[in-house]
């Protein structure tokens, strides 16, 4: 067989997998960092857009609406070619860690705050009723019952997360991506190389979002 | 400092470099245009298809839609790129289409599933086939329901023209990048200068789109039989 599916493509992708591997694994050690600050922002952000400081809301409308309605590549570029005019070394795996925490937490923001806001007023009155302070009552009273109804688009925007970490690739990331674009590139292999890439990132993104789809379905049954 | 910023100014806002800039910008509308219109067709198509009572059909469109769902957008975009002979834009627009239509999927069926089942009896009482209970009754009241995720996707699918940058198609963001590598773009005001305003560009057209978004889900909810 000739083409670029050829058996002769497929062993010399083989041969090479643990390039691919390598990129894998740091695409997941990436994701994971930036998901978990990610959520840092959310949470913090959330509670903030719930109180009534002028000056702290209209910064976070102002974070959420650059962040959001900006590409993710553009502020990648800024990061990547600004930070070290002015003084600041960043490794290209930290700036994927910054740009998609920044990225996706203006998102994560929003979630977090519909969810407190689909708790029911009477919760918070409950707890003040009982003595909680506010920041008592948001961590032990709101939060707890708030994650339940964040939790499922929460679990979607990790996957968006994981997939936008494969843009890390225009500034030589190292990640999944950059490798299947240099490696394609230099072997003139792209068949093998893409249909292996694109079944890695199933691989991490699928069960995770048959995960925020068996949620959905639960917290629906449970309403 | 205050002259270093003027000067970021100066050099950003040449006529030539503005003149390349927007030549990207015509690139980015014209690749999200096309690439939203098409999959709102595919995207409708693949949804209903997902709805079919066949279950071949259904099938074929839900494993269209969650693998295509769960790969990188950058990945299309690479493989149309390299492994086919189409032009720059329009490889990026079939990217575009393959991937943005199986979000727009998920976006139908959630409408169309969303619409109770009390309308698809009534009209079947009423003498309605199939396909014109689908047309006149359960689509019409769907549209209304899918307006403003549609919007607020078709918002990511203008950020997400960027990706294109990858493969050295002349949108906005790659233009951006050769005119940062210009030996006149030095300082970091510059260079900040350059991609805020490409950032605000974005924005202008993205807030034009969710601004649509925020003004129909005013009346989003009206005339809805829930």
């Amino acid at each position: 067989m000739t083409g670029p599916f050829s058996q002769q493509n497929w062993q010399t992708w083989f041969s090479d997998w643990t390039f691919f591997a390598d990129g894998f694994l740091l695409t997941i050690y990436i994701s994971l960092l930036a998901l978990m600050f990610t959520l840092i922002i959310g949470v913090i952000a959330g509670i903030l857009l719930c109180g009534n400081n002028r000056i702290i809301l209209s910064f976070l409308k102002g974070y959420m609406s650059f962040f959001q309605n900006t590409p993710l590549v553009i502020q990648i570029f800024i990061y990547y070619n600004v930070l070290p005019k002015i003084g600041v070394l960043l490794s290209v795996e930290a700036i994927g860690v910054l740009g998609l925490a920044l990225y996706t937490g203006a998102y994560a923001a929003d979630i977090v705050h519909s969810a407190i806001k689909a708790v029911p007023t009477g919760q918070m009155e409950a707890a003040s009723s009982q003595g909680f302070s506010y920041l008592q009552a948001m961590f032990f009273v709101i939060l707890p019952q708030a994650i339940k109804i964040g939790l499922p688009p929460m679990t979607n925007q990790a996957v968006n997360l994981i997939k936008n970490s494969s843009v890390l690739a225009v500034i030589a990331g190292g990640e999944l991506m950059y490798r299947a674009d240099v490696w394609s590139g230099s072997n003139l292999i792209y068949g093998p190389t893409f249909v292996m890439t694109g079944v890695l990132y199933l691989v991490i993104c699928l069960p995770i979002s048959l995960l925020a789809r068996w949620l959905e379905k639960r917290s629906v049954r449970n309403v | 400092m205050f002259d270093r910023w003027l000067h970021a100014f100066e050099v950003v806002f040449a006529p030539r470099i503005l003149a390349f800039l927007g030549q990207g910008v015509v690139n980015t509308l014209y690749i999200a245009a096309v690439s939203i219109l098409l999959s709102l067709v595919f995207g409708t198509i693949l949804g209903l298809m997902r709805n079919s009572k066949q279950r071949v059909i259904q099938i074929i469109a839900t494993l269209y839609i969650e693998i295509v769902r769960n790969i990188p957008l950058t990945l299309f975009i690479i493989s149309m790129r390299f492994m086919t002979k189409l032009p720059p834009l329009e490889s990026g627009i079939a990217a575009m289409t393959v991937f943005t239509s199986a979000i727009v999927a998920e976006i139908v069926r959630g409408g169309l599933n969303s619409i109770g089942k009390g309308q698809w009896e009534a009209a079947t009482s009423q003498g309605f086939s199939h396909t014109q209970t689908l047309w006149f009754v359960i689509i019409p009241q769907a549209l209304r329901r899918i307006r403003s995720p549609l919007i607020s996707q078709f918002v990511t699918t203008v950020k997400d023209t960027s990706f294109c940058a990858l493969v050295g198609t002349y949108e906005l963001s790659f233009t951006s990048k050769i005119v940062m590598a210009h030996r006149s773009i030095v300082t970091a005001e510059d260079i900040l200068t350059l991609y805020l305003l490409v950032a605000f560009i974005y924005y202008i057209i993205n807030r034009v789109f969710s601004g649509f978004a925020r003004r129909e889900r005013g009346d989003a909810m009206k005339g809805v039989v829930r």
